[in-house]
């Protein structure tokens, strides 16, 4: 089936997201939509979907104009989506999820669930999904649940598959898995519009790319076009992809996690008798899949944890047990993974967010009143060093883009002298142009001396940092490795191999290969 | 091809317990109890239950029991219970269901016999404190049910106290205009409809807090019934007040079935809106976990999202329920008016509104788990009344409180951890 686009505008408000993109995406090709953060990617599927209504232009389905008053209608037009976030009932069951907007049922309108059964099953069996129709979506891993989702579209009889950022929450070697599955897909017919801003994948997957920028196409490229080439195109000016960045010179270990066991409140290990150190002046990336404790160790450590267990010592003074108040007087520089729900306070000003934790402090307030003049001069400063692109200091953060609200939180953390500098997700959601600042701050930060750990599911955020890495999975610590380790490496630890199994397993490999060959 | 096998760490769900000491503490806390109240001080003589009446086909003997004996036997029960709760939670971090089952069943039978046996008649009719529930438990169900079809579908309910006092009010009035009680009936449901399409409005069109709207309603509707009670049903026609005179709704015993001691008397002796309860439960139990119906519903209350990118109309289905909950809690409304008092009085509803929610909660937003929440709250409210006709060693202040307090427990979590849709009472703004 071909899928055309013509002219597509869609804006809110004063804003236009799209701006007459054109796109033909032939039958049984793999088209991917290359673009940065809020280039308009997402705005443009959701078009195609029926969950918004275009503005202007039309959408062509084997050359017949078609219109979607919503996802109904695009289903029965034969186009399925996975969305980045799932729409997945979790306390539901496969079949439930997968019948869900489309059930089978005997007279009366009840549930014939045993025929969805069936067809989870055939699809399942057609493709190894190894799917369980019976099993609940919540105890399902993210690379099982996603597949639930293409299981959910392909029982719709989808023709065209929009895949929205597929790859962000699974490890590499699950990213290789959907690689297949894709390729299988196409194989039987199926178009698929392949939604990244990883080059990498982009480059291995697809059969033509399309570039978007600020709402507009910019450009189609080869899947043979150098990695450079394509990085310039997304961005809109040369992008220098490497970080320069010295060697670490670690000093004194003083940054010290020991046994860390971190429980839910339904009694479920979240970090498991974790171990770790991280010396002054060193990068400890931790990497990992979204949802393996990352976000529990980064939250312990600041004490926003009740069932704990273990010890964190700082400097020598045990943190565990202490408030957080306590523990941000001890010296320590938190970043938290969502800044616009943690990081910020959308309504108050910059100028406000900038003094979030050290309102109470001398000079910004002064016998519990707050001191408007100096807290806005140090705005000013802040916002000046740290190339913060706002109209005025007293404007609210969440008019602000998200690299630059980020530089706002970084800018707050790094304002006070620091003995451990914590930063999880720092770039997630931020423009190229803004990630390598913010990079170059949080190096700056080592090289004035600071233990730091960053927190990412970036691997290529992970590499670029990490003076070593340390790699958790279902809440243990996976091992530690140097900061320059094969993506294959982490990849395997990232998917539950202990270091040295997982390294063990790359020689095997190779091993096997080379026998093969011969 | 398996695209699998290559590759699947398992992400088994390790689960260690917390140990909560709660539960064993406050089992300890009750069997001391029961030794000092039902042991030391209980009452001697017997504690005598009456099953059947004097009318009935079938007789069945008395039950009678030896209340000092019997409060030994619980406390005994009760210590060693609490014993063993401690054990489970220390030995496997969690209580068996059977222990925490037991462990109520008793003390209730414990508290049953010790405040039986100390009263100056020493017994009590099962039946009788059975149909005087159904007085309370009734527009509970109703209003319970009601708020599982809203919530269930993502939209608080809090104005089911506003719903239930529209529909005994229009109930009240309608029947006595028409001299017609289905008329009545019908008005009800219609009157439940409007309250709910108020709330239905605000909450889901304009976006408003649910919960402030819901309140906003309860006020609303016990001001205007209360001003319109003054108004009209207070006027009288050749001395009679003929705006609240309403024709009643007549028993209807079903033959065989109504002579079962106990239950007969309770289930099967009741007004039309009696038996339309019992057939609701079921048919909203099975809707929405058996049929296409309930599962969009379901979908929409957890998920709204998912829902709408398989192309439900989110809005909309929480909009029908919402007022399909206002009809139903309307006929609760009406039962007030039409089956159990003869006339309509200011704030007649007395709050039940707000212990349908808590028997909701209580039965986990499961039809079935609500109409038992709602019939053990009828139970001990009745209790309550009965003891204090008949002279009990407690003070009839604080059995008054006996449902209210049921209430705090349900509410706080004691009965195990409810689950709420998790869309509950979040609107649903589209993009």
């Amino acid at each position: 089936m071909k899928l055309e686009l013509k002219g597509i505008t869609k804006s809110f408000g004063a804003l236009v997201a799209n701006d007459h993109i054109d796109l033909v995406v032939e039958s049984g090709e793999i088209h991917s939509l290359l673009g940065e953060n809020g280039a308009g990617k997402s705005t443009l599927m959701n078009v195609l979907y029926g969950l918004y209504e275009p503005t202007f232009g039309e959408i062509l389905i084997d050359d017949q104009p078609v219109k979607f008053s919503g996802p109904a209608d695009a289903m029965a037009a034969g186009i399925g989506m996975v969305h980045q976030h799932f729409m997945l009932v979790p306390v539901f069951t496969v079949a439930e999820n997968v019948a869900l907007g489309g059930e089978s049922t005997t007279f009366g309108g009840i549930l014939n669930l045993n025929d969805t059964r069936a067809k989870v099953r055939e699809v399942s069996a057609r493709f190894g999904f190894n799917v369980d129709p019976d099993a609940l979506v919540e105890d399902l891993p993210v690379g099982v649940q996603q597949r639930v989702e293409i299981i959910k579209a392909l029982v719709r009889e989808a023709k065209i598959l929009i895949l929205d950022e597929p790859t962000a929450v699974l490890t590499p070697q699950e990213t290789d898995e959907l690689m297949e599955i894709m390729r299988q897909l196409k194989a039987n017919g199926t178009s698929i519009v392949f939604i990244s801003h990883k080059l990498r994948e982009v480059k291995a997957i697809s059969d033509t790319i399309t570039v978007i920028r600020r709402g507009k196409v910019v450009g189609s490229a080869e899947p043979g076009t150098s990695t450079t080439e394509l990085a310039s195109l997304m961005v809109g000016r040369a992008v220098n992809l490497t970080l320069d960045k010295a060697a670490a010179t670690p000093g004194d270990l003083t940054f010290k996690v020991s046994n860390l066991t971190v429980m839910s409140d339904a009694g479920q290990r979240l970090l498991d008798d974790i171990s770790f150190s991280v010396a002054d002046g060193e990068i400890l990336a931790v990497a990992g899949v979204q949802g393996n404790g990352q976000t529990e160790l980064t939250e312990a450590v600041l004490g926003l944890h009740k069932h704990i267990s273990g010890s964190i010592m700082l400097d020598g003074n045990e943190l565990v047990g202490r408030s957080v108040r306590q523990v941000l007087d001890a010296g320590v520089g938190f970043v938290p993974e969502d800044r616009q729900d943690d990081g910020l306070v959308g309504e108050f000003s910059i100028a406000e967010n900038l003094v979030l934790d050290l309102y109470t402090k001398e000079p910004y307030s002064r016998w519990g009143s707050m001191n408007r003049a100096v807290i806005g001069k140090n705005a000013e400063e802040k916002v000046a060093e740290f190339d913060v692109r706002t109209q005025s200091a007293q404007d609210a953060a969440d008019t602000l883009s998200g690299g630059n609200q980020q530089k706002v939180v970084l800018a707050r953390e790094l304002s006070r002298p620091l003995k451990l500098f914590i930063a999880s997700q720092p770039t997630r959601g931020v423009d190229v142009g803004s990630i390598e600042f913010l990079h170059k701050r949080i190096v700056a930060e080592r090289d004035a001396g600071t233990p730091v750990i960053i927190v990412s599911t970036e691997l290529d955020e992970i590499l670029e940092l990490g003076d070593r890495i340390a790699v958790l999975f279902a809440g243990k610590l996976m091992g530690i490795v140097p900061g320059k380790s094969s993506r294959e490496l982490l990849g395997l630890m990232m998917a539950g191999l202990p270091a040295n199994e997982a390294q063990a397993q790359l020689d095997g490999n190779a091993a096997t290969m080379e026998g093969e060959r011969s | 091809m398996s695209v699998t096998a290559k590759l699947s760490p398992s992400i088994a769900a390790d689960r260690v317990a917390i140990r909560s000491w709660r539960t064993p503490i406050m089992f300890g806390v009750l069997a001391v109890f029961a030794v000092v109240v039902f042991v030391l001080l209980g009452p001697d003589g017997h504690a005598t239950f009456r099953l059947s009446q004097d009318g009935d086909a079938w007789q069945v003997p008395n039950l009678v029991v030896p209340a000092k004996i019997f409060g030994i036997v619980v406390a005994v029960g009760a210590l060693a219970l609490a014993a063993r709760s401690y054990q489970q939670m220390k030995n496997e971090g969690r209580i068996s269901k059977w222990v925490t089952m037991t462990f109520a069943v008793l003390f209730v039978m414990g508290l049953l016999v010790w405040i039986i046996g100390g009263t100056n008649t020493q017994n009590i009719t099962l039946v009788g404190l059975f149909t005087g529930a159904m007085l309370i438990t009734t527009p509970l169900v109703f209003g319970s049910l009601s708020g599982v079809l809203c919530e269930r579908s993502g939209v608080v309910n809090i104005a089911i106290e506003g719903q239930l006092l529209a529909g005994a009010f229009t109930a009240s009035l309608v029947s006595s205009i028409t001299h017609n009680a289905f008329a009545g009936l019908f008005a009800a449901a219609v009157a439940g409809m409007f309250v709910s399409f108020l709330l239905a409005v605000f909450s889901i069109k304009y976006v408003v807090n649910q919960i402030i709207v819901g309140v906003v309603l309860n006020v609303l509707i016990s001001g205007l019934t209360g001003f319109l009670f003054e108004k009209i049903m207070k006027t009288k026609v050749d001395g009679v007040t003929i705006f609240n005179q309403p024709t009643q709704l007549p028993n209807l015993p079903i033959p065989v079935l109504s002579e079962i001691p106990v239950i007969g008397p309770t289930l099967f002796r009741q007004s039309i809106i009696g038996y339309f309860m019992l057939v609701l439960i079921v048919v909203i139990w099975f809707g929405l976990f058996r049929t296409r119906w309930g599962l969009r519903i379901r979908a929409v209350g957890e998920h709204p999202k998912a829902a709408d990118t398989v192309g439900i109309n989110v809005n909309r289905t929480r909009f029908l329920n919402v007022i399909a909950g206002g009809a139903v809690a309307g006929v609760g409304g009406a039962y007030f008016t039409l089956v159990a008092v003869s006339s309509f009085s200011k704030d007649m509803t007395g709050g039940l509104g707000f212990i349908a929610l808590a028997a909701l909660i209580f039965g986990r937003w499961n039809p079935i788990g609500a109409a038992l929440a709602a019939l053990l709250f009828g139970v001990a409210g009745n209790l309550q009344s009965i003891l204090s006709l008949a002279g009990t060693p407690i003070d009839g202040q604080f059995l008054a409180m006996l449902p209210y307090a049921l209430t705090i427990l349900a509410v706080s979590g004691f009965v195990g951890k409810s689950r709420a849709p998790a869309a509950d009472g979040e609107p649903y703004i589209k993009g």
